[in-house]
């Protein structure tokens, strides 16, 4: 075996061996909830259930039991949607193209990433159906041959989001599926209980770990993490298109494909970051997400975020240097006009905060990482607030300017958001592997064979 | 044990590196039906085992392809041909437009497609019966071992030979492996009554949801909330108009259709008929456009040809024919006097047609009267 001076320290810690990863990942699943678990489960499902009530409201008195005003049609419903969305493209950019780039620090999180992406997802995709008042004929928004003998409109941005959206949806479950399928085999063996084992043998399909699947498994890995970057990619400049083909100063440029894009991104790691700090301290998981996984997430919100800051100051540029007038009053006003508060807070966090992150000493201090990504996600739903509700509240004509004030329910379905999506998130914790089996045995120190790096010498 | 059927001779092994070697003595002893089994994907296995490339990469690009032409044909065919929409000035067939959803639609036909092919057509699964499930083999490999399997199909098999050379290669807790003779004498009876049962109550109960669903649910609250909107229909009683109880409100008085002057011959009929005279003349056009407004405003009542045969099933009297002696004696100002001014029981149409309309249809009318009681010469 060669010495390889640059080899980059391994990024399983603590030498486990491959049972030791089986029972370690496995624990959550096998043994009973305890104390803190449903402590949690019963935060989250509080929430949850404030959100259930202020929609069941909604759907029962209508809309106007919301802030949203005449210039405001677009308020809290779409920045939630949009935020949603934006979390999820974490779990992808984690799963996909970190896959693509051969980042193997990536195996801890990517499992529990992909999981986020899919009820982030979840969780946004209820907001366009909330808002649009009768959700039970969303069935509308998809093209079929209907007895109305109409299409839906190929052309608007809001169909596009719908099959990005789906799309997306989609193929993070496939994604997702695809990977648990060996690691359901692995517990289907390991299960002493007969349910159990029923319910993983469904769930793993017969999977046998034969190297003639594996030979495949890992074409069909590569294919969908091709297919999945240029999705994810496609889905938050889709989502951007909502608002850039339209002509609402403020909304109207082109810079919002890769400014959305390297937002939802940056707002995603910061989710991700946060919920790994207590998933990795609850089940003990500190040797497998590892610090210095942490640290490289850091990293990437401090690239992303300093993206943001640079779209931030571009679009004042462009408000300036274009010379319309509409858009350099909409941006003036935003930073100094009746939403003053919330564009500084959107700048402070995004912006400012992150810079922290170039310092090491602040990469690697947990408490401090977990505060400015709490910090982050603030500043990106600020964001969204920010684009959204200044833009509309302040359009061409000034006569039917209106400042818009969410109500007490817009906040409880903002609450339930987030109680929905944590929820889903515990409960996926408890019931399936959070962290790739398989995938981090073929990360171990000694986990592939030697020769194969000197270049194929015949064994013995 | 004699009457089982063997499936094939395992073998362990304790690490990568003596897995591959293992199986490319396998390889070059001959046996080509033989599988390994890892817990995770090894390096270099499939070319020890000369596997070649992965077959799944033309399923993408053929799924792929299927999914980018159907999203844009559909798409051209709808919006180009089947409902042609003007959207906000852009040609019928955007084409900057239909990027987004054929690239979506291309993702998701290549990767689900794929996906499925993989593990349906190549894998055949669901396959939960194989032999190597739940046997200590399957429970080693799935966990920390490295297995190989030998089965019983490749043309150099024979037990005891098979054993005697896994042993030589180094494997350990060499298990001969048969198969289930439950699983393999089991036979699918579609016809068993069982299955029967179940498909027809299956069939009963989708069928029933979807009735309910579709045909009741959606119109009962509040699914139904925005349906019935709150406005009159016309020809219904209304109690919101107290005073008549009619939802078709008739125009204020004196109300009067545009390029209309003021009727000055109220309540004078005789009058009328003596000072107006038709300013147009019977041509085929005139015809043509007082035969439109006849058959409009005035054949519900009157009927087609003006012989009294009302469409309206009763519920207005029926007027009298409009060939009588009498209004075939009435100059054209009588009969526009009666279209402006109703008679008794006909209502004005004064605030629906204009002069020249009301002159048309007077043209027409004495073509109708002419038509049903020609005379001699007009048969010539
Ligand atoms: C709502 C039904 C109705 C419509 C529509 C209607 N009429 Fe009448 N019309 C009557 C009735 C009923 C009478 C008989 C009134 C009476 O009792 O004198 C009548 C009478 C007449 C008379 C006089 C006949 C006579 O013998 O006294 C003429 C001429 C006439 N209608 C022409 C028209 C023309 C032209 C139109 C189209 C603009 C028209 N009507 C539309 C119901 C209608």
């Amino acid at each position: 075996m060669s010495i390889e001076v640059l080899k980059e320290p391994s990024v399983i810690e603590g030498k486990p061996t491959f049972v030791e990863i089986d029972e370690q990942i496995s624990a959550p699943i096998d043994k009973l909830p305890n104390i803190k678990y449903l402590i949690a489960l019963g935060i989250t499902s509080t929430m949850l259930l404030i959100g259930i009530i202020c929609i069941g409201a909604t759907f029962f008195y209508g809309i106007g039991l919301w802030g949203n005003n005449n210039p405001v049609g677009w308020a809290f419903d779409i920045i939630n949607f949009v935020f949603w969305v934006g979390i999820g493209h974490a779990g992808t950019l984690i799963s996909a193209i970190l896959f693509l780039f051969r980042q193997k620090w990536r195996t801890g999180i990517a499992r529990f990433a992909e999981g986020m992406t899919i009820f982030a997802v979840m969780t946004a995709a209820l907001f366009p159906l909330i808002h649009v008042g009768r959700p039970w004929l969303a069935g509308y928004l998809f093209p079929y041959p209907n007895q109305h003998h109409l299409w839906v409109n190929f052309t608007s941005p809001l169909l596009w989001d719908v099959f990005a959206v789906s799309t997306y949806f989609t193929v993070s479950f496939v994604f997702w599926y695809i990977g648990l399928i060996p690691d359901f085999a692995t517990l289907r063996d390991r299960t002493k209980s007969t349910i159990k084992k029923i319910i993983y043998s469904i769930l793993s399909l017969g999977w046998r770990f034969s190297n003639r699947h594996w030979h495949n498994y890992e074409m069909i890995y590569l294919i969908l993490a091709g297919f999945a970057t240029p999705l994810v990619l496609s889905v938050h400049t889709i989502v951007s298109f909502d608002f850039a083909v339209s002509i609402m100063p403020g909304w109207h440029t082109t810079i919002f494909p890769p400014y959305f894009v390297a937002g939802a991104v940056f707002s995603g790691f910061a989710m991700v970051q946060n919920v790994l700090i207590i998933i990795r301290k609850i089940f003990n998981f500190e040797h497998i997400i590892t610090l210095d996984t942490l640290e490289k997430m850091n990293k990437i919100m401090l690239a992303t975020g300093t993206m943001v800051g640079y779209a931030y100051g571009m679009e004042f540029f462009i408000a300036w240097y274009s010379g319309s007038q509409f858009e350099s009053f909409v941006f003036i006003n935003r930073a100094f006009g009746p939403y003053a508060w919330a564009y500084w807070i959107m700048v402070s966090c995004n912006v400012v905060f992150p810079q922290l992150f170039w310092f090491r000493k602040i990469r690697r201090n947990i408490p401090i990482m977990f505060v400015i990504a709490v910090l982050v996600n603030v500043g990106m739903w600020f964001e969204r607030f920010v684009i959204i509700v200044t833009s509309l509240a302040h359009d061409f004509m000034p006569s039917s300017w209106a400042y818009y004030k969410p109500t007490l329910v817009d906040f409880g379905i903002l609450v339930g958001s987030f109680g929905l999506f944590f929820t889903l998130l515990l409960l996926f914790i408890k019931a399936m592997p959070v962290i790739s089996i398989a995938e981090v045995k073929a990360v171990l120190d000694g986990a592939q064979p030697h020769h194969t790096h000197n270049g194929g010498h015949n064994g013995k | 044990m004699e009457n089982k059927i063997i499936y094939g001779v395992t073998g362990i092994f304790d690490t990568p590196d003596e897995i591959i070697s293992a199986v490319k003595q396998v390889k070059s002893s001959g046996f080509e039906r033989f599988d390994v089994h890892t817990p995770y994907p090894i390096h270099g296995m499939p070319k020890a085992m000369k596997l070649g490339t992965s077959p799944l990469g033309y399923f993408a690009l053929v799924f792929g392809l299927t999914g980018a032409f159907a999203a844009f044909a559909l798409m051209t065919y709808l919006m180009g041909y089947n409902y042609p929409l003007i959207i906000s000035g852009k040609p019928f067939i955007p084409i900057p437009a239909f990027i987004p959803v054929t690239f979506e639609v291309t993702v998701l036909l290549a990767s689900v497609g794929t996906v499925l092919a993989m593990l349906f057509l190549l894998f055949k699964f669901p396959n939960n019966s194989h032999p190597l499930h739940d046997t200590n083999y399957m429970k080693k490999v799935s966990s920390n071992k490295f297995g190989i399997c030998i089965e019983a199909k490749d043309e150099k098999f024979s037990k005891m030979e098979v054993i005697e050379f896994l042993k030589k290669i180094g494997a350990k807790d060499i298990e001969v492996i048969y198969y289930d003779n439950d699983a393999l004498n089991f036979k699918i009876n579609i016809f068993e009554w069982k299955f029967v049962a179940f498909l027809v109550v299956s069939a009963l109960v989708v069928s029933g949801a979807t009735y309910i669903v579709l045909n009741k649910l959606m119109f009962a609250p509040p699914f139904n909330w925005m349906m019935g909107q709150h406005r009159i229909d016309a020809q219904v009683e209304s109690k919101f108009f107290g005073k008549d109880n009619f939802s078709m409100r008739v125009a204020p008085a004196g109300t009067v259709a545009r390029n209309t002057n003021q009727f000055k011959f109220s309540g004078q009929p005789e009058l009328a008929e003596a000072k107006l005279i038709n300013p147009l003349i019977p041509t085929e056009e005139n015809l043509r456009k007082g035969m439109k407004k006849y058959d409009i405003y005035c054949s519900p009542c009157h009927g087609y040809h003006g012989i009294g045969d009302a469409r309206l099933n009763g519920q207005f009297p029926n007027p009298p024919s409009l060939h009588s002696e009498k209004v075939r004696n009435w100059g054209d100002g009588h009969i526009f006097y009666v279209i402006t001014e109703g008679q008794n029981s006909m209502p004005s149409y004064s605030s629906q047609l204009t002069n020249e309309e009301k002159w048309a249809i007077v043209l027409y009318v004495r073509a109708l009267q002419r038509a049903m009681n020609a005379k001699e010469e007009d048969l010539k």
